[in-house]
């Protein structure tokens, strides 16, 4: 690794902490200074006002905001995400199992849905404009207009309740066995997977069909050589950085994605709790909650960018 | 004949075209084509665009671009029909016995491996050497081609090397499996001339000592002319002519290939310039930014009212920054502008509306120059609009008025830019620019874009113009051709700075700076061995670094 | 520039199929009081009774009749997201075209607020504000209006970059036009149409978000309903076997299936119209 790279990659790393900075206080802000009081929301329209004032109080509401965000920036930073509201517990611990709940699911959703794009996007790359193309792209231009709701439930439908290959409801608990666990997210995963197939297979056909167009391609044709050979060694090189590109993308649309799932599937995740504390109203849950899902997306778009830059070869043997 | 290496008969190519809303059609390309090409020598396939030359060069590789077929026709190399074996015999051919050179190398490398491993690549994969040897034989091939280094020439990277370097390694990797047929496709027309000499000779030495056969493939006969045996002139995929190169250079039989070869003969007496310069650029320094170098380094030129100054130079040289900083576009840094006796302001929101019109501007590519979405009437009349107030009837008559100045008739006022050819488009910014009614007209590059006998009708346009309407021309080329034809007076830079600079004679007659010198003795003569005398009586090496 | 006299004479059928299914639609939503048997709380029989003539497609959870919900809610559905997608146009389109023209730090300060909101999540950002915020039609209008301008944003601001270095529009500047002509005349002509065949695909996400937010119980509040609501009411229904939920979830995804099929082929042709250049 040379300087100009080590530089701009750094400089990559400096940028997204400083976004993470920023996400922070926009998270922070978003949820303090919106019009609409906080303690009055939670308590509702018909509170007192003494029972208002004392929440405010309890809340830290009469301190000025830069010293609120200070504080809270400052336990997050140690690892305190604060208290619920709701039920007084601490936020990190119940997060901890959670979070592991969301990210197993996440993981094998991507282990499955990310070399099946790769391996659909070349086929229909290898039969362009013939009828696998086709057939895959009309079918990826329709589950791009499905909602994710619909695919999980017709799924519960048919395939748990009329067929009862898999429970209808993702439940899992601690020192569950690990095929026990794996059939209790099987359709989950098998819906996310559903959701990000398209988007990550139309992307990567399109990257691929970029490089495919080059100049460099027609040469590698007109060398005599085989198909194969012209894939693997012309196209592959310079398709790589554009199609890690595309998959991190993915990625942090699964993370979004997980939300609805887990609520759909009742899986005791991360997504869910956020979505039962918003009805709740319960501001340092979904504060934390929601700075944890913009750090994994700020987080994957980084490395999609890192990837780009170490994958140059402008950059990795300048003149 | 058994020594026939290429034989193209009756060849037909088509492709399905789909225009906008309407239902897919078929076109004819090329139509009805043959070709012979004796073994070792080198035939010229030459026209303009459109005319089918790169189809049919391509078409002996049995290839072609983007959904283009060879509907028709037999193609013949070595004796064998090379359409019979189907795909794996296309492949055998491709990279062993016919190989190719693009017209962009820049494109045509893969960005992602070292030259090396391109250039020996075809040769490993047909199995003509091993490894070493053809290592070895590219090394020897670099070291024929030019290259500098040549041991170590192939451990670089494509962007790691210049145009003119790549354009040689490229027909080094086109040499290496020694294949009996090289396909030039423009080889040298995105170089610099001062470049496109130098990769020129390389490109015939190399030919001729390998006595491989070639197609070569351009729009300049000039070029041509100086490597090819035999010429087949093309126009509309059809042959229009062909010959010996010597005959169709010197007696053309057809009057499309006699108007070929007599372009850029204008006849123009350059004048004298006036005492009082309607624009005088005196000492003018600019740069991009505060930390790069000047672009522009004490920059003094004038042009008479009515007369055409030609600054000529190649990419780099800062004729097109010369133009941003009298336009205003780019504020100069020292340095002062005089226009018609008074000092221009440096930025262009700075200048009032009345010079503004007085100082106007043509730019090379007409179709990017001219809103997609205007008609004609609205591209020539918002200047009548904007700067004399002329609405309804007035404004339509003196549109029409241009219109025929620049000899198009009334039935284009209504139409927009993309029903238009290249050279009607170039027409219709020069119109624009005459609606103004200026005293300067910046002239960009503006034939470069074009083909030569298009550019031929621009430039008489130009000068009847001129005569007309009194119009002065900062004229900026790369072209001394052009240079030639239409100057009064000349300015030659280079690298930001002007090395030569006075009337037509003064500049174009003898004796000449060193890089004069090359500019003149790098721009194709349309005349058989130009490129030998050239080579031979040059005093300065060219800028191919 | 030609265009072919009727732009539906050669029409793909499935772009037609999909603009008789979205004319359908829109006529739904428009006409839905005048078409729907019931009215959207009457409650006119059993829970979850299955289809019968009474009742076309059923009734819901609480017995009301499900074809006229699927009307209202239909109304609900295309009008929060057609608002939200005009705002999200206007604001993006504008915003975007302007930092193009303007340059310098002006789109420096849009282009990087623009970044900032974009790091977060939509779903989670729409979530983080609807905690403190309460669900009205109003709010989802300029949440998601806001949200989604981002996108727009980006494009309508590449698009105009790449126009306003365009020759005819430094023409124009050399002539000497003010920055009214540059943009309405020069620039917006020109990207309009690439940001005209966005639209479709911006209402298609508008649609399948708004359900989103109302399947998750914090979109589009009871007594009101929609499309994603109406599949929040009757989710309970699916372990039992009941598939009353399937049918509102079914609608978003035609609905989206049918403007997507539009959108593509619009597309199609607007990329074709670029490529007209010769040369």
């Amino acid at each position: 690794m040379n300087l100009i790279v080590a530089r701009l990659i750094a400089q990559r790393l400096a940028l997204g902490l400083l976004l993470l900075f920023a996400v922070s206080i926009l998270i922070f802000v978003g949820t303090m200074m919106l019009p609409g009081d906080v303690a009055q929301a939670i308590l509702g329209q018909s509170a007192t006002d003494q029972a208002v004032a004392n929440l405010r109080a309890e809340l830290g509401l009469n301190d000025p905001a830069w010293m609120r965000y200070l504080d809270w920036l400052g336990g997050i930073l140690t690892g305190d995400l604060g208290t619920s509201l709701s039920n007084g517990q601490s936020i990190a611990d119940s997060l901890l199992g959670r979070a592991g709940n969301t990210f197993f699911l996440a993981f094998w959703t991507a282990l499955i849905a990310v070399p099946m794009a790769i391996l659909l996007g070349l086929l229909a790359v290898r039969y362009q404009n013939r009828w696998p193309d086709r057939v895959i792209s009309g079918a990826t231009l329709t589950t791009i207009s499905l909602p994710d709701f619909f695919i999980g439930y017709l799924l519960i439908y048919f395939v748990a309740v009329k067929l009862g290959w898999f429970p209808s409801v993702s439940t899992v608990y601690d020192g569950m066995p690990f095929v026990e666990r794996m059939r209790a997210i099987a359709l989950p995963a098998f819906t996310l997977t559903l959701i990000i197939l398209a988007h990550m297979m139309r992307m990567t056909r399109a990257a691929i069909l970029n490089v495919m167009q080059s100049a460099y391609i027609e040469t590698a044709e007109l060398k005599g050589l085989g198909g194969l050979k012209i894939i693997w060694r012309h196209a592959f090189p310079n398709s790589v950085a554009p199609v890690i590109n595309v998959v991190m993308i993915n990625l942090a649309f699964l993370v979004v994605g997980v939300v609805v799932i887990e609520v759909i599937f009742v899986y005791p995740g991360m997504g869910q709790y956020l979505i039962d504390h918003v009805a709740k109203r319960d501001v340092p849950v979904v504060q934390a909650c929601g700075l944890i899902f913009a750090t994994v997306y700020i987080g994957l778009n980084l490395i999609a960018d890192v990837v780009s830059i170490l994958s140059n070869p402008r950059l990795r043997h300048p003149k | 004949m058994a020594d026939q290496l290429l034989e193209i008969a009756d060849l037909r190519i088509g492709a399905t075209v789909y225009p906008p809303g309407e239902k897919p059609r078929d076109v004819t390309l090329v139509d009805g084509v043959s070709l012979t090409l004796e073994k070792g020598k080198v035939l010229g396939l030459i026209g303009e665009s459109g005319a089918g030359k790169s189809t049919i060069g391509l078409s002996a590789a049995g290839y072609g671009r983007g959904g283009v077929r060879i509907t028709g026709g037999t193609i013949t190399v070595n004796g064998e029909d090379i359409l019979a074996n189907g795909q794996s015999g296309l492949r055998r051919l491709r990279g062993k016995t016919v190989c190719y050179v693009a017209q962009s190398a820049a494109a045509a490398f893969n960005p992602a491996h070292r030259l090396m491993d391109q250039v020996v690549e075809a040769t490993l994969a047909h199995g003509v050497l091993d490894r070493a040897s053809a290592e070895a034989r590219a090394v020897e091939l670099f070291a024929k081609l030019g290259l500098p280094d040549p041991e170590h020439f192939g451990q670089r990277y494509p962007h790691q090397v210049s145009g003119g370097q790549l354009q040689r390694a490229m027909t080094a990797m086109a040499l290496c499996s020694e294949p009996d047929l090289i396909i030039f496709d423009e080889p040298t027309t995105a170089l610099d001339v001062t470049t496109q000499i130098d990769v020129l000779a390389a490109i015939k030495d190399a030919i001729h000592d390998t006595g491989v056969g070639a197609l070569y493939i351009t729009h300049d006969l000039a070029v041509v002319a100086q490597v090819a045996d035999h010429i087949l002139v093309l126009r509309n995929g059809e042959a229009v002519e062909y010959g010996p190169t010597r005959d169709i250079i010197e007696q053309p039989k057809e009057d499309y290939t006699r108007a070929l070869v007599s372009v850029r003969s204008i006849d123009h007496h350059a004048r004298q310039p006036e005492s009082q310069p309607l624009l005088d650029v005196d000492a003018v320094s600019a740069r991009y930014s505060a930390d790069l170098p000047p672009v522009l380094n004490q920059v003094s030129v004038q042009l008479s009212a009515g007369q055409t100054l030609a600054v000529v130079g190649e990419s780099g040289s800062g004729k097109s920054t010369l133009a941003r900083c009298i336009t205003g576009l780019l504020p100069i840094e020292s340095g002062d502008i005089r226009f018609a006796g008074q000092s221009l302001p440096k930025a262009l929101k700075s200048r009032d509306k009345e010079t503004l019109r007085q100082l106007q501007m043509v730019y090379q590519m007409a179709d990017v120059a001219m809103n997609p979405r205007h008609t004609v009437a609205t591209i020539i009349g918002r200047p009548l609009t904007f700067y004399f107030g002329l609405k309804g009837a007035a404004r339509r008559k003196r549109v029409l008025e241009l219109l025929d100045a620049i000899e198009l008739g009334p039935e284009y006022y209504d139409r927009y830019p993309a029903e238009l050819s290249g050279g009607q488009k170039q027409r219709v910014c020069i119109a624009r620019a005459l609606a103004a009614e200026p005293k300067l007209i910046i002239c960009d590059e503006v034939t470069s874009a074009l083909d030569p006998l298009v550019a031929d009708g621009i430039l008489k346009l130009l000068l009847r113009l001129q005569e007309s309407a009194g119009v002065a021309y900062l004229f900026i080329t790369h072209d001394l051709a052009t240079v030639r034809a239409i100057s009064d007076s000349i300015a030659v830079m280079l690298q930001g700075e002007v090395v030569r600079y006075g009337t037509h004679e003064q500049v174009l007659t003898a004796p000449f700076d060193d890089y004069t010198d090359l500019l003149l003795r790098s721009v194709p003569q349309m005349k058989l061995g130009w490129l030998e005398e050239a080579i031979d009586g040059r005093k300065m090496t060219g800028q191919d670094q | 520039m030609k265009l072919p006299n009727n732009p539906l004479a050669n029409i793909p059928i499935a772009a037609l199929i999909g603009l008789i299914l979205t004319t359908l639609f829109v006529v739904a939503a428009v006409f839905a009081p005048w078409i729907a048997p019931y009215s959207l709380s009457e409650s006119v029989g059993d829970m979850w009774e299955s289809s019968s003539a009474v009742h076309w497609l059923g009734t819901d959870n609480l017995g009301r009749d499900l074809f006229s919900r699927l009307l209202y809610g239909a109304r609900t559905t295309m009008t929060i997201a057609a608002l939200a997608t005009a705002l999200a146009f206007s604001l993006g389109s504008i915003l975007g075209i302007l930092a193009a023209v303007l340059g310098g730090w002006a789109d420096q300060l849009m282009s990087r607020t623009i970044d900032l909101l974009m790091s977060i999540p939509t779903l989670i950002f729409a979530l983080v504000v609807l905690s403190v915020m309460p669900s009205t039609t109003i709010i989802l209008v300029l949440v998601m209006g806001i949200l989604d301008s981002t996108r727009v944003y980006r494009i309508a601001r590449a698009v105009a970059v790449d126009i306003n270095v365009q020759d005819f529009v430094e023409a124009a500047r050399l002539r000497g036009e003010g920055r009214v002509w540059i943009i309405f005349r020069e620039i917006l002509p020109n990207a309009l149409s690439p940001l005209v065949a966005e639209l479709g695909l911006r209402f298609i996400f508008a649609v399948l978000f708004l359900s989103s937010l109302s399947f998750l119980g914090l979109g589009v509040q009871p007594p009101e309903a929609d499309w994603g609501s109406m599949v929040r009411e009757n989710r309970q229904g699916i372990v039992f076997g009941v598939p009353a939920a399937l049918i509102p979830a079914g609608a978003i995804a035609l609905l989206a299936i049918s403007v997507n099929l539009v959108a593509d082929w619009v597309l199609r042709r607007t990329t074709d119209l670029k490529g007209g250049r010769s040369g």
